[in-house]
């Protein structure tokens, strides 16, 4: 077995896997809290990658040049502040209007408000790809080997991880992590015992949809292009992966991502590229149909 | 908010306009922050295929002026759905100003602008549509008007229940005639009223029946349908090519195939509940349509499979002394073929609602219904889960399978991109919007959304010649399309058709509100 190929293999899915994972957390925080799939979440990361790729150029129109890291701190700050916003407009306007109705009427204006985004964007964006080139370059070779890790594999690594850190203090240990936390077990009680829900749930919305665009961010600065119906695959594949993980877990969406993507590039590398979502979607049915509760998520149990 | 502008002006008129002022303000704010990338600075591609800004604040000032104003007129007029149709006049008004601003400027640069024409069209528009909302306004909140319909409805139910399913048989069956006599000149121009409009929605309306049995009637949430839409589809093709199977063999086969994938796919997801049944069942769809875009040697990949043309008892359609039109000493003429698969469908559409209203009244109908309310009780009365599920799956996918052979027949040939997941995602709207269960509702609800969508096509050029060559409203069409299902969940959540008729009942029949039958988890 050629080593080479392997831990390369496993480099890039590992990279892939950070995108799916900030993508995942989005999904698990709000099922975990509303029980609803937010539809409309893979399309607010392809929002929050054209907004990161629009400020991206306006820095670039900047009289003064900074440097480049700078400029992406600058990026990923501006893309997940106006990412929110588009969240909590749609979660304003779509689903808490809907609160309390039955459990399909959400996932219908979600879909719908998927619709939308997509169709907004194409209009006003134009439908074409657009791509830059690398912003972020340089390739390390690991001594000894042929395997290379690209700078830009670092940063996406790195953030993910980061990121993740920060968001995972909140929830564990902030007031506002354990007014999710309780509104997911019980949103009536924990209404009772002075938590605004309705803020709690917005507030999950833009954590959700700031960690979309940090997701949308490193997409775009990792493929160099986007487009606007490059929410979609990534939106379900993700939402796979946050079940995998086990939904309404947090290191779970992570897990699932990472698993999901490590499935898929190593089943393209050494199968088959055409079938890759094949491979993705099969185990995860398969994981689901053994193991109804996910990877590391809680089973639910059944009250008569 | 309010009751701290209430507390600031003692004028309660003076505190209404000022909180609905201060609301109005946000909303244009948030509408800044929303719309001041995506709007404001769209990243083209110029002529030289470089990546480029073109600032367009025009745009979007438009945008949020539109919205503060939206907001205002709502908060003032007090809310509601009342509030929502007049926040329409300020917002139709900005729109057509602004637009009428942009033709002054470029025809002002180009010095052609015929300022009375222009003037008069933009007038027109505003004033249509100025009356178009308050005859809106008028229907939904005089209450004269509104007692003078429900009594007028009430009246003629009892007769409209009994009659109107033979009525709407009998408008079926004459419609392509009336079409082709009174509403187009030669029956070349038929196809738009029979293929594009009614086959269209028809299939929807057999794929949102066949969808409802699953979604509706049992509750299994499925967003793989478009599956059994594709195994129907592939069936006939493949047979057809390869064993020189005529359509009408094939179409019982691809029912009994996708009948067979059903209970294939819903064997293994038995146990599972609400949205993990739906994202497996999105997970076989996908799996098969990738199966399908990939699969070159059997399915033809991206160039899909040609398929044959059905037959009228052996007789094709087709040129020639051998074909339908010779036969009936007749001029051929391809419209003759897309009539012939209109009344089709009709007749299958006809045997499906039948078989689906006997199918509720009969014991597996009655028990996918217990399902859907609740499953424990009724697995503690005995009845087999198991076999409810997996024939709810089963007839379900049959019907869709049906489609699938008829979309095949239709089209002349089946590939992957009529297959994919938005196809899913359409039917389930539209069973949703109509009103889970009721095969009228869901009738309605496709009529609606696939015939508008299909409208919106011919929108363009009426509206070009008012508000120049650069608007473009075909682009905005699944726009619009996604708006409407907001905007209906929110104002209707039941869908269109929000009461049901119990198929079993003690002493006598009523019609059930909708909020009372509860959505299955599975």
């Amino acid at each position: 077995m050629d080593y080479n190929l392997f831990f390369q293999v496993l480099i890039n899915g590992l990279s892939l896997g950070a995108i799916y994972g900030l993508i995942a957390i989005g999904y698990t925080m709000v099922y975990g809290i509303l029980g609803m799939i937010n539809f409309a979440h893979g399309d607010v990361f392809m929002t929050g990658a054209f907004i990161a790729l629009i400020s991206f150029m306006m820095s670039t129109l900047m009289p003064a040049v900074m440097p480049v890291a700078v400029v992406l701190v600058l990026v990923l700050v501006v893309s997940m502040v106006f990412t929110s916003v588009w969240s909590w407009t749609i979660e304003r306007i779509a689903y808490r209007p809907l609160r309390g109705s039955f459990r399909l009427a959400p996932l219908i204006t979600a879909i719908g408000m998927s619709i939308v985004l997509q169709n907004f964007v194409q209009i006003h964006q134009g439908p074409r790809n657009k791509s830059l080139p690398d912003i972020i370059t340089g390739v390390w070779t690991i001594p000894g080997t042929d395997i290379q890790i690209q700078n830009k594999q670092i940063l996406v690594i790195a953030t993910t991880a980061v990121l993740l850190a920060v968001f995972s203090y909140i929830v564990a240990r902030t007031p506002l992590g354990r007014a999710q936390r309780a509104c997911e077990q019980d949103r009536k009680m924990a209404a009772l015992l002075g938590i605004n829900v309705d803020r709690t749930i917005s507030i999950t919305f833009i954590i959700g949809a700031a960690l979309a665009a940090v997701a949308g961010t490193i997409f775009f600065v990792y493929y160099g292009q986007i487009n606007f119906y490059d929410g979609f695959i990534p939106g379900i594949k993700a939402f796979t992966a946050a079940v995998l993980g086990g939904i309404g877990s947090l290191p779970g969406a992570v897990l699932g991502g990472l698993l999901i993507a490590l499935i898929e590039s190593l089943w393209s590398a050494y199968i088959s590229p055409d079938y890759k979502d094949v491979a993705a979607f099969a185990i995860l049915a398969i994981v689901l149909i053994f193991m109804p509760s996910g990877i590391l998520g809680h089973p639910e149990t059944e009250k008569v | 908010m309010n009751t701290r502008m209430e507390n600031f002006c003692t004028n309660p008129a003076k505190a209404r306009f000022s909180g609905a002022l201060f609301q109005g303000i946000c909303t244009a704010f948030i509408a800044f922050l929303l719309f001041v990338f995506i709007v404001g600075l769209p990243a083209d591609l110029n002529i030289h295929n470089e990546l480029q800004i073109t600032p367009q604040f025009g745009y979007l000032f438009n945008y949020v002026l539109i919205a503060g104003a939206g907001r205002f007129t709502w908060c003032y007029s007090g809310g509601g759905i009342r509030g929502a149709v007049l926040a329409f006049f300020p917002g139709i008004i900005l729109f057509i100003a602004y637009r009428a601003w942009l033709y002054y400027i470029s025809a002002a640069v180009a010095g052609n602008y015929v300022f009375s024409i222009q003037f008069g069209q933009l007038a027109i528009t505003a004033i249509m549509l100025a009356a178009l909302l308050a005859a809106a306004w008028l229907f939904l909140y005089s209450s004269r008007i509104r007692s003078a319909i429900a009594g007028n409805i009430a009246a003629i139910t009892p007769a409209m229940q009994r009659y109107a399913p033979g009525m709407i048989i009998a408008l079926l069956l004459i419609y392509p005639v009336f079409i082709v006599t009174f509403v187009v000149d030669n029956m070349a121009q038929s196809q738009k009223w029979i293929d594009n409009y009614a086959i269209q929605i028809l299939i929807y309306v057999m794929l949102a029946w066949g969808l409802n049995i699953v979604v509706g009637l049992a509750g299994l949430l499925d967003l793989g349908y478009v599956a059994f839409y594709a195994v129907g589809a592939y069936t006939v093709a493949l047979l057809g090519n390869h064993f020189g199977f005529s359509f009408w063999l094939c179409l019982p086969i691809a029912g009994i195939f996708a009948a067979l994938w059903g209970v294939m796919i819903g064997f293994p997801v038995l146990r599972l509940r609400g949205d993990y049944l739906a994202i497996v069942t999105l997970a076989f769809g996908e799996i098969v349509r990738t199966i399908l875009q990939n699969w070159t040697p059997v399915t033809g990949g991206a160039n899909g499979l040609f398929v044959k043309k059905a037959t009228f008892f052996g007789i094709p359609f087709e040129r020639g002394p051998n074909g339908f039109a010779a036969f009936f000493g007749m001029k051929f003429q391809a419209a003759h073929y897309k009539i012939f698969l209109y009344y089709i469908i009709v007749t299958l559409l006809i045997l499906m609602a039948w078989i689906i209203t006997r199918l509720r009244r009969l014991p597996i109908g009655r028990v996918w219904e217990a399902l859907r309310e609740d499953e424990i009780a009724c697995r503690s009365l005995g009845i087999n889960t198991v076999t409810a599920k997996l024939s709810a799956f089963a007839t379900g996918a049959m019907f869709g399978g049906f489609a699938g052979a008829f979309f095949a027949a239709r089209q002349g040939r089946a590939d992957y991109t009529s297959f994919v997941f938005m196809e899913s995602v359409i039917v389930l709207a539209i069973v949703v919007l109509g009103g889970m269960g009721s095969l009228s509702g869901i009738a309605i609800a496709a009529i609606v959304m696939i015939g508008g969508m299909e409208l919106l096509r011919e929108i363009p050029s009426s509206l070009q010649m008012i508000f120049g060559p650069d608007f473009r409203p075909e682009q905005y069409r699944m726009l619009w399309f996604g708006l409407a299902m907001v905007c209906v969940m929110i104002l209707k959540p039941r869908g269109f058709v929000s009461s049901r008729t119990p198929s079993a009942f003690l002493n006598r029949k009523k019609a059930v509100p909708g909020h009372f039958t509860v959505e299955g988890n599975g």
